[in-house]
């Protein structure tokens, strides 16, 4: 039995370590600057998740107890991951796009990375 | 066999802490030098937590979850600045 528990724990780990060198190899691979986003956003993040997920089961099995901390993690990974992606892909639209060179945003009149604020004030608001 | 495996994990992780610190000397914009710093913290969170079950300590976990939250909010404010010029309005 601890044999079996022992090559799951090693499975996490492998699954986890490619993942990780995958997502990483990913970014320096991809020669589109969207699709660079899909790498580390996506690989990464599983690889960590393979990592916590062994280490999970580390004290579980071999230490008798359960943990949290690991899952906490985990939880704040996967919230916060889409969100920095899609705050690096409004950075690419900002700087890389013209409002003509987009497509049509439907029924509101301009991308929101390009919309000014309308009754901006200018300098430091006290 | 764990040991064997935490090696190769180890091993994974620092060679893209690698390839993501290269990318970062040589990314020819600042949204994707954004992206390899944010990938950056992502596997220096994993090595903490490999380097925890390695030596049996809790209190590597502390610390990565300290790393989580610092590298998520670096990010967000970095592309924050650059799409508004201001992190709080």
């Amino acid at each position: 039995m601890e044999f079996f528990f022992e090559l799951i724990i090693a499975a996490f780990l492998v699954i986890g370590g490619i993942f990780g060198i995958v997502g990483s190899f990913g970014l320096i691979k991809l020669n589109d600057r969207m699709s660079r986003l899909h790498a580390p956003t996506k690989a990464t993040t599983l690889g960590v998740g393979g990592v916590l997920l062994a280490s999970m089961a580390h004290a579980a099995f071999f230490e008798t107890y359960v943990s949290i901390h690991e899952l906490m993690i985990t939880l704040f990974l996967f919230l916060t991951a889409p969100i920095t992606a899609n705050f690096i892909a409004k950075v690419h639209i900002h700087r890389h796009d013209t409002p003509d060179s987009l497509p049509e945003p439907g029924e509101d009149k301009i991308w929101a990375t390009h919309k000014k604020p309308e009754n901006e004030v200018i300098g430091p608001q006290v | 066999m764990i040991e064997t495996a935490a090696i190769f994990a180890f091993v994974c992780f620092a060679l893209g802490l690698v390839m993501n610190l290269w990318k970062v000397v040589t990314a020819e914009d600042v949204a994707d030098r954004i992206l390899a710093l944010d990938t950056m913290f992502i596997n220096a969170i994993a090595l903490l937590v490999l380097y925890g079950l390695a030596l049996g300590s809790d209190i590597f976990f502390e610390a990565a979850m300290i790393i989580a939250m610092l590298g998520f909010v670096s990010t967000v404010a970095y592309a924050r600045f650059i799409l508004r010029g201001n992190i709080i309005e």
